[in-house]
C-alpha cells in the first residue's frame, strides 16, 4: 500500500508541475499557429509571476495579482507583436530580447520595491490561490481506486489547475471549430491566401499574440501565487522553454500538448522524488539525466526519429503585403 | 535585409542606425532608472567613468569585451551562412570542458603548450556540441533554433552532472574544479606588461583578449577573402543559388555551425583559464545570448563586432560600478539594458530605418534643387 501512496503523490505533483507548462504551451500554440514564433514564453511568464506576486502582496488579493500578471504579460506580448508584426523584426531576436528584459526588469524593480534581494514578500493565506477540495472528495476517499484517484490525485488543487485543463478543449474548439480559429490558422499557413480572402493578417496575428499573452499571464501567476507563496528571482527557471519543447513535441496540437506537458511534468515529479534514492535493479539515476529528457526527446522528434513535427508553414516569416 | 539597406548609404546603415537604436535603448533604460528615483544622467556619468575613467576600469571593460568578441564572432559566422545559432551559449559552456581538460590533466607541460592545447580543446568541444544540431539541420531539416535551444539546456544538465559527480574535488562541496596550477592559466596582460617594464593597473584582462582580436581578423579574412567564406556567404544569401552552383550545402552548413561553436568555445579561455582559473557552474552566464546583439549591432563585420563588444563590456563594467555606488540599483540593470539593446538593435531594427531613409531622400532632393 505504501508504494501506491507514493504513486498517488507523484501523480498529484505531476498535475501541479505540468500546469505552468500547459498554460505556456497553449499560449505558444495560439501564437505559433498564427505564424508568430515565440521563444519569449519564458520572459512573459517571468514578468507575470513577478507582477502577480507583487500585486497580490500589495493588494491582498490573488485575483488582483492574476489581473496584474495577465496585464503585464499581455503588454510584453504586444511589444513582441509591435516588433515582429508591425515592424517585421526577427521573431527569434525579439523573443530573446523579451526574455532578457524580463530577467533584468523583475530583479531590478523587485529588489528596489521590496528590498528583499529581488523577491516579493511571503504571501498570506488569503493572498494566494489555495487548494480546493472537489465536491464529495472526502466521502469518496475510502472507495478503492476510483475514490482514491479522485480524492488524492484529482482533488486538492487550486482553481488555476482546473482552469488550465479546461483550456485544452476550449483551445481545441476555438482553433478548430470557430471562424476565428480557422482564420488564425490560415494566417499561419498561408497569409497571402488569407489576405486575398479579406482577412487582416496583422489583426489576426495581434489577436493571437494577445491570447498568448493572457495564457502566459496565467502561467506566471500560477507559479508565484498558487504553487508558491511569492515570487523569487528567475523563478520560471526554463519552464517557458520546456513548454516550447512540449509544443514542438505535440506537433502544434492542443490535446497532444496536454499529453506532452503531463509527460514533462511527470519527469519533473519523478526527478524530484528520486533525488538520490536508488531504484531497485538500476541504481541511482542522475537527476540531470531525467531533467534533460524533455529536451532530448524534442530534438529526436524534430530530427524525425519519432514521428515528424511540421511547424506552421508561415511561422517565423513576417508578412509583407506587397513588394 | 540587404535589399532594404539599399535605401541608405552604407555608412548610415552601419553607423547612424545602430547609434539611433542604441540611443533608444538607453532612453528606455533611463526611464526605468528615473522611475526608481535616481538621476539617469548621473548614472550615465558613473557608468562611463567606471568603464573608461581609470586604467583598472578600462582593463575590466576589455576583459568583458573579450567574451563578447568571441560570442559575437561565433554568431556572425553562422549568420553569414544564413544560420541562426542561438546555441552559442551552450557551445561556449561545453567549451569550458576542453579548457579544464587541458589545464587539469596536462599541467605538467610548459605553459605555451598548455595554452595551445586549451585553444584546440575548447574549439573542439564547442564545435562538437554544435555538430549534432548542425547535422540535424543540414541532413534532416530540423529547426535549428529549437534544436540549439534544447542543446543549451542539455549542455547545462551535462555540466552540472559532470561537475558534481566527476570534476569537483571529493572534499569540496562547491560544484567546481580545483584551481588550476599557475602554469596552466593564461597570463594576465598586467603581468606581461610588468615583465616588459611597463606598469598598468590590476585587472583580469589576459591573453585571451589578444586571441580574440586575432580571431576577429581571422574571421574577417575567412569570410571575405577565401573560397570557403564566399561559399558560406552564397549559402546565406540564397540557398537555391548555392545548390545550383554545385556548392556542398550540407557540408557548408555543418562547417559554418562548427566554426561558430569553436569560436563560442573560446569564451572559456577568457572566463575559465584567464580569470577564475577553475571551471565552475554557469560561467557562460548569458554571454552567448548577448553575442547575438553584438553581432547584429556590428553588422556581422569584425570591426563592428569588436566595437560593439567594447560597448557591451563598458556596460558590464560601468554597471558594476553603478550598482556599487547606488544602493537602489543592482547589477540586474545591466541585464535590462542588454535586453533593451537586443530589442532595439535586433528586433526593432527596421523601425527607424524608413524615417532615416526619408530624411536622406529629403536632403538629397533639397541638394538637387539648390
Amino acid at each position: 500500500m505504501e508504494y501506491l501512496d507514493t504513486i498517488a503523490q507523484v501523480l498529484a505533483s505531476t498535475i501541479r508541475l505540468s500546469v505552468p507548462l500547459l498554460f505556456a504551451c497553449l499560449a505558444g500554440l495560439y501564437s505559433e499557429r498564427s505564424g508568430v514564433f515565440d521563444i519569449g514564453l519564458e520572459g512573459k511568464m517571468l514578468i507575470a509571476a513577478f507582477s502577480a506576486g507583487a500585486i497580490a502582496s500589495v493588494g491582498h488579493s490573488p485575483w488582483l495579482g492574476l489581473l496584474a500578471a495577465v496585464g503585464a504579460s499581455v503588454a510584453f506580448a504586444l511589444l513582441h507583436g509591435f516588433a515582429v508584426i508591425t515592424h517585421r523584426g526577427d521573431q527569434i531576436v525579439s523573443g530573446l530580447a523579451i526574455n532578457v528584459i524580463a530577467v533584468g526588469l523583475t530583479a531590478q524593480v523587485g529588489s528596489f520595491w521590496f528590498e528583499q534581494g529581488g523577491q516579493t514578500p511571503q504571501l498570506e493565506q488569503g493572498e494566494r490561490f489555495l487548494e480546493v477540495t472537489l465536491p464529495g472528495a472526502d466521502a469518496l476517499a475510502a472507495v478503492p481506486v476510483v475514490g482514491q484517484v479522485y480524492a488524492q490525485i484529482l482533488s486538492g488543487h487550486s482553481v488555476l489547475v482546473y482552469f488550465a485543463f479546461a483550456m485544452v478543449p476550449i483551445t481545441w474548439y476555438v482553433l478548430f471549430r470557430t471562424r476565428f480559429g480557422l482564420r488564425l490558422r490560415a494566417v499561419g499557413e498561408n497569409p497571402a491566401a488569407a489576405d486575398t480572402a479579406g482577412v487582416s493578417v496583422t489583426r489576426m496575428r495581434y489577436a493571437a499574440v494577445v491570447c498568448c499573452g493572457v495564457l502566459c499571464g496565467f502561467a506566471g501567476a500560477y507559479l508565484s501565487i498558487a504553487q508558491s507563496a511569492g515570487f523569487t528571482r528567475n523563478m520560471t527557471a526554463g519552464k517557458g522553454f520546456i513548454a516550447l519543447a512540449a509544443l514542438v513535441f505535440a506537433k502544434w496540437q492542443p490535446v497532444p500538448a496536454m499529453g506532452a506537458c503531463l509527460l514533462f511534468g511527470l519527469l519533473d515529479a519523478v526527478a524530484i522524488r528520486l533525488q538520490g534514492t536508488p531504484i531497485p535493479g538500476i541504481g541511482v539515476v542522475p537527476v540531470q539525466l531525467i531533467q534533460a529528457v524533455p529536451y532530448a526527446l524534442t530534438v529526436a522528434l524534430l530530427a524525425g526519429f519519432i514521428g515528424r513535427a511540421t511547424p506552421p508553414k508561415a511561422g517565423g516569416v513576417p508578412y509583407v503585403k506587397e513588394r | 535585409m540587404s535589399a532594404r539597406a539599399g535605401d541608405l548609404p552604407w555608412w548610415a546603415d552601419r553607423l547612424i542606425i545602430p547609434v539611433l537604436n542604441l540611443a533608444l535603448a538607453f532612453l528606455a533604460s533611463g526611464v526605468v532608472i528615473w522611475a526608481i528615483g535616481e538621476s539617469p544622467l548621473e548614472c550615465a556619468q558613473i557608468m562611463v567613468a567606471g568603464a573608461f575613467g581609470s586604467g583598472q576600469g578600462i582593463g575590466y571593460t576589455l576583459f568583458y569585451a573579450t567574451n563578447f568578441i568571441f560570442t559575437g564572432l561565433a554568431f556572425a559566422v553562422a549568420l553569414h551562412a544564413g544560420l541562426f545559432n542561438i546555441g552559442v551559449e551552450g557551445q561556449a559552456y561545453i567549451g569550458g570542458l576542453g579548457v579544464a581538460l587541458a589545464s587539469l590533466y596536462f599541467e605538467f607541460l610548459p605553459q605555451p603548450v598548455i595554452i595551445l592545447l586549451a585553444i584546440l580543446f575548447s574549439a573542439a568541444f564547442g564545435a562538437a556540441w554544435a555538430f549534432i544540431p548542425a547535422y540535424l539541420q543540414a541532413k534532416r531539416g530540423s529547426h535549428l533554433v529549437i534544436t540549439t535551444i534544447m542543446f543549451n539546456f542539455i549542455a547545462s544538465a551535462v555540466m552540472v552532472y559532470l561537475l558534481v559527480n566527476f570534476l569537483k574535488p571529493a572534499a569540496s562541496m562547491a560544484p567546481e574544479t580545483r584551481t588550476f596550477a599557475p602554469n596552466a592559466t593564461l597570463p594576465q596582460i598586467q603581468q606581461i606588461a610588468h615583465g616588459l617594464g611597463v606598469e598598468i593597473a590590476q585587472s583580469p584582462l589576459n591573453l585571451a583578449f589578444v586571441w580574440a582580436l586575432i580571431c576577429a581578423v581571422g574571421v574577417s579574412v575567412l569570410i571575405w577573402r577565401t573560397r570557403l567564406g564566399y561559399e558560406l556567404r552564397t549559402l546565406g544569401a540564397s540557398r537555391p543559388a548555392a545548390i545550383y552552383a554545385g556548392m556542398p550545402v550540407v557540408r557548408l552548413t555543418i562547417i559554418a555551425l562548427m566554426l561558430s561553436g569553436a569560436l563560442g568555445g573560446f569564451l572559456a579561455l577568457n572566463e575559465v583559464m584567464g580569470s577564475q582559473n577553475r571551471l565552475f557552474l554557469d560561467f557562460s552566464g548569458g554571454y552567448g545570448f548577448v553575442g547575438i546583439a553584438v553581432a547584429l549591432m556590428g553588422r556581422s563585420r569584425s570591426l563592428g563586432i569588436v566595437l560593439a563588444a567594447i560597448l557591451f563590456g563598458a556596460l558590464y563594467q560601468g554597471g558594476a560600478e553603478l550598482a556599487f555606488d547606488k544602493p537602489a540599483i543592482t547589477r540586474d540593470i545591466v541585464v535590462l539594458v542588454q535586453g533593451l539593446v537586443i530589442l532595439t538593435a535586433g528586433a526593432l531594427e527596421n523601425m527607424l530605418r524608413p524615417s532615416v531613409a526619408r530624411l536622406f531622400a529629403m536632403s538629397a532632393a533639397l541638394g538637387q534643387e539648390a
